[in-house]
């Protein structure tokens, strides 16, 4: 019964909301998935080229694509090209059969759950792999951008003044640079790859819109009574503005927060496509999408397909999470 | 000849799957041709869902009308009449002016285009006609120059014009039925005088009838012919207005009217509502005497107390408001000085000077010998404790996201009262016993509380600090007139207790002269006169004084 707080309140409100609370299920599960990930549960074999090159999903059968592409690697056979066989073939085949501790063609699977890339890693588990890397980008990026926002913006907004116009002027020259412009200027500055990298590009260029909304807010509850009141019995400027307005415009961070969330990791996509995301060593959804571009043409569609199914399902269970909880958590009680 | 009857209306709220609330149970009345029958009861009574309900106006969504329920206007049956057909009755023969006129009027368009709207709509005028109409109307309810006023936007109109302006669209087609929503509530005292005028006059002008809906009875008293009074939905009594103050038959109507601060007598303690409903009359009480003898050591004294805020105009030029100019007055030790004044007098940025919460332009407060405004932050700290403030709003004045212990305890965490968070909340529980609460109420949230619970909170949270001088901001203003009993009981209990000082700021005159021993009279930023209360209502030296009590409304009574 003494469960009366405002947050329980919210939670009463959201648990109403089926599908927010089904997508929050997803969500759970997605983030259930990355810890079982990060633990090494689950697919910390991804790098073992367990199938045959572009072994097809099971549920097409090992024939399906098979003849095309044995075509299209006879083709490329650069020992076919000029009628000379490669002479240092053999040896590159012993050298690839010592590191692997297997031989390259020897118990390969033809069928993969989800088919096979290039390589023939399982394109599965590089999945649930890419989950780890994307999601923990998108949480990390996210959190950074959103702490820089609310700190910058209850600054601007508490202080006003020079303060404000400062971080003011900070925000108008972020914001007069195109977005991809100026990712791709700070990861040419950086030009560092790797996991770290984008989350400081992502999490240093996107903290903008976060810091307007906060800003806002700090505006409207600064001269609210309560803060007055906070005053009046002698509360320092600090205390005011973590302790008095922060819980009361912490709504409005949550939800920009996740949805952030969303943004960075389509924003990751995006540079690892563009070639300034993660590294060669680590797979993200990103750089499967940036893989599937050319197996396309060769018609093998399933890492596309794999990498985009598991993004749009977290997407989507996201922004509907987001969504329900905006509903919940307006702060309209009276 | 009834011109509205109400017949056995109930309404419910549908608030989730599983509650109800029933606004109204069955409740009965008349209205008659040409006369006026005012609703008067207090927040929660189901007078506003009333009148919603006559003008079809309920939400659709979770608000659902009783079976039984008939409202038949002129004979007809408006729960039943099609949409379109209300449509045409709302607006041209019934009407309805809100509380609010800053957002009632759309603030986009002009005051000319939203008055003839109306008439376009209604009376299918255009083009000069239409103008010339709107003209009319503007001038009818005592706009001057109205034929340039047709052209600005609600802004740039006073409260009271936009009022006049709101009332200029109800009565654009002449209807027979006006309904007033607490029309006169969000305005001054000397505003709300000129608004009853016109509504008496236009009332009378064009033989309208008029539904009056308001909590106060004092206004009733001024212009009902026949008054119902509800509570918790029902009717607890309806009698023509000249019975009902003469003689209320109903224990309900007496505390009501009890429960004002009467203007000729001052009594201890003031009657509340439970004094009557359990025996049935209040109980009689020894006087209390009020002033200064001109003795009592000084607590506080402001001299030339002045504070400007300055907007920006174009590129370079700036603005400056005064918003108080020179106040200089003294508050005696255990004495109260009451402040009055309309909006824009000044009386709250004085508190907040006083306060500290806003930077003095000039003057200096002289606090124990020592000038309060000269002194930075930290030295302020001590006094800081000593000198206290509870506002208006009790809604927006308590944190929402804080525990009434976190509230109650963090004053005392800051000043370093109390040796651990056991015995702050040991004293917390003990202050809230003293203003009247449950100790359980410690772990809930400021929105599980009415207002005037929440206004004891406030008062409690203040007290937490042990003041010498408690500043109270409109603290009884927004509360229902038998809520702002108790508080005035409340108050003057704590003040014979510790012995505090106040300065007491309203709007409301009769609080005022019950609460006050000294009354500060301002008028735009300048104090225009102080003096005690009995010699200030008697004779009242001022001319400003002298309107503000003529406008207080009861001549009736």
């Amino acid at each position: 019964m003494r469960e009366s707080s405002v947050w329980a309140l919210a939670w009463r409100r959201f648990r109403r909301d089926r599908l927010g609370f089904f997508s929050l299920i997803v969500v759970l599960a997605y983030v259930a998935l990355v810890l079982a990930v990060a633990a090494g549960w689950l697919a910390r074999d991804w790098q073992q080229e367990t199938g045959v090159s572009f072994a097809p999903p099971t549920f097409l059968g090992a024939e399906a694509g098979a003849s095309e592409s044995i075509k299209i690697l006879e083709a490329a056979q650069p020992a076919s090209d000029y009628g000379i066989p490669d002479p240092l073939g053999p040896d590159l085949a012993e050298i690839a059969k010592v590191l692997t501790g297997a031989s390259p063609n020897e118990a390969r699977a033809l069928t993969l759950p989800l088919g096979a890339d290039k390589w023939g890693r399982d394109v599965l588990k590089k999945a649930v792999k890419g989950t780890e890397t994307s999601l923990f980008i998108g949480l990390a990026a996210a959190a950074v951008a959103t702490f820089l926002g609310t700190l910058f913006g209850a600054l601007a907004g508490y202080r006003g003044g020079r303060v404000d116009d400062s971080f003011n002027w900070l925000y108008s020259v972020l914001t007069s640079i195109p977005y991809l412009l100026l990712v791709l200027a700070v990861a040419a500055v950086i030009n560092q790859k790797g996991v770290l990298t984008v989350i400081l590009i992502l999490g240093l260029t996107g903290w903008t819109g976060i810091f307007r909304l906060v800003r806002a807010e700090y505006m409207k509850h600064k001269v609210r009574e309560y803060v007055l009141a906070a005053d009046a019995i002698g509360a320092s400027n600090a205390r005011r503005m973590f302790v008095h307005i922060l819980p009361n415009v912490s709504h409005v961070v949550l939800v920009q927060l996740s949805l952030h969330v969303v943004l960075f990791i389509k924003s990751e996509v995006i540079l690892t496509f563009l070639g300034f995301g993660v590294g060669v060593d680590t797979v993200s959804w990103g750089s499967m999408l940036a893989e599937a571009g050319s197996e396309l043409l060769l018609g093998k569609w399933w890492q596309l397909t794999a990498a985009t199914v598991f993004m749009a399902l977290l997407v989507t269970a996201f922004s509907l999470f987001t969504d329900a909880m905006r509903d919940a958590l307006d702060p309209r009680l009276k | 000849m009834n011109l509205l009857e109400v017949r056995d209306l109930s309404i419910r709220f549908r608030i989730d799957e599983s509650t109800t609330l029933d606004a109204v149970k069955g409740i009965s009345f008349d209205v008659p041709v040409r006369s006026t029958v005012a609703l008067v009861g207090e927040s929660g009574s189901g007078k506003s869902v009333t009148a919603l309900s006559v003008m079809g106006l309920l939400p659709p969504e979770n608000a659902s009308v009783g079976p039984a329920s008939r409202i038949l206007y002129r004979g007809r049956d408006l729960l039943t009449v099609g949409r379109s057909e209300m449509q045409k009755l709302r607006g041209a023969e019934i009407a309805m002016i809100f509380q609010e006129p800053m957002s009632s009027l759309n603030p986009v368009f002009t005051v000319g285009f939203q008055i003839g709207e109306v008439l376009r709509k209604h009376l299918g005028l255009s083009g000069r006609a239409l103008r010339e109409r709107a003209i009319e109307l503007l001038n009818e309810v005592g706009i001057p120059e109205p034929r340039q006023r047709l052209d600005v936007y609600p802004h740039q109109l006073s409260g009271g014009q936009q009022q006049r302006v709101m009332i200029a669209m109800a009565i654009a087609c002449e209807p027979k039925l006006l309904i007033a929503d607490e029309p006169t509530t969000a305005l001054d005292v000397t505003v709300q005088r000129q608004i009853m005028d016109l509504l008496a006059g236009l009332q009378e002008r064009h033989e309208m009838a008029m539904l009056f809906i308001t909590h106060d009875l004092a206004l009733v008293s001024e212009i009902a012919d026949h008054v119902v009074v509800m509570r918790d939905g029902e009717i607890r009594e309806q009698a023509p207005s000249s019975q009902l103050f003469r003689d209320p038959r109903d224990a309900y109507t007496r505390a009501l009217l009890a429960c004002r601060p009467p203007r000729d007598r001052r009594p201890r303690r003031l009657p509340v509502i439970d004094d009557f409903m359990k025996e049935g009359r209040g109980p009689t009480m020894e006087q209390r005497s009020r002033g200064l003898r001109g003795d009592e050591p000084a607590l506080l004294e402001a001299r030339g107390l002045a504070k400007s805020f300055y907007f920006r105009e174009g590129f370079f030029r700036q603005r400056e408001l005064k918003a108080v100019k020179g106040a200089s007055f003294r508050i005696a030790k255990g004495k109260t000085l009451g402040v009055v004044g309309e909006s824009g007098s000044g009386k709250t940025t004085v508190a907040l000077l006083v306060a500290r919460l806003h930077q003095a332009s000039a003057g200096e407060v002289r606090f124990e010998g020592r000038d309060l405004l000269a002194i930075d932050a930290r030295e302020a700290m001590p006094y800081k404790r000593r000198i206290q403030i509870v506002f208006q709003n009790p809604y927006a004045s308590l944190n929402p996201r804080f525990t009434v212990a976190q509230i109650l305890t963090e004053p005392m965490l800051i000043h370093g009262i109390g040796a651990d968070d056991g015995e702050r909340r040991a004293m917390a529980g003990e202050l809230l016993r003293k203003v009247g609460l449950a100790p359980e109420s410690l772990e809930k949230y400021p929105h599980e509380f009415s207002g005037g619970q929440r206004q004891r909170i406030a008062i409690a949270r203040a007290l937490t600090l042990r003041p010498e001088l408690l500043i109270c901001d409109e603290s009884v203003s927004a509360l229902d007139v038998s809520v702002q009993a108790q508080l005035l009981n409340l108050l003057q209990d704590l003040q014979d207790e510790y012995a505090m000082s106040y300065l007491f700021i309203s709007h409301d005159l009769a609080v005022v002269r019950y609460m006050a021993d000294e009354v500060m009279v301002m008028k735009d930023g300048e104090v225009v006169e102080i003096a005690g209360p009995d010699e200030l209502y008697a004779n009242p030296k001022h001319p400003y004084t002298r309107l503000l009590l003529s406008s207080i409304p009861g001549r009736v009574q």
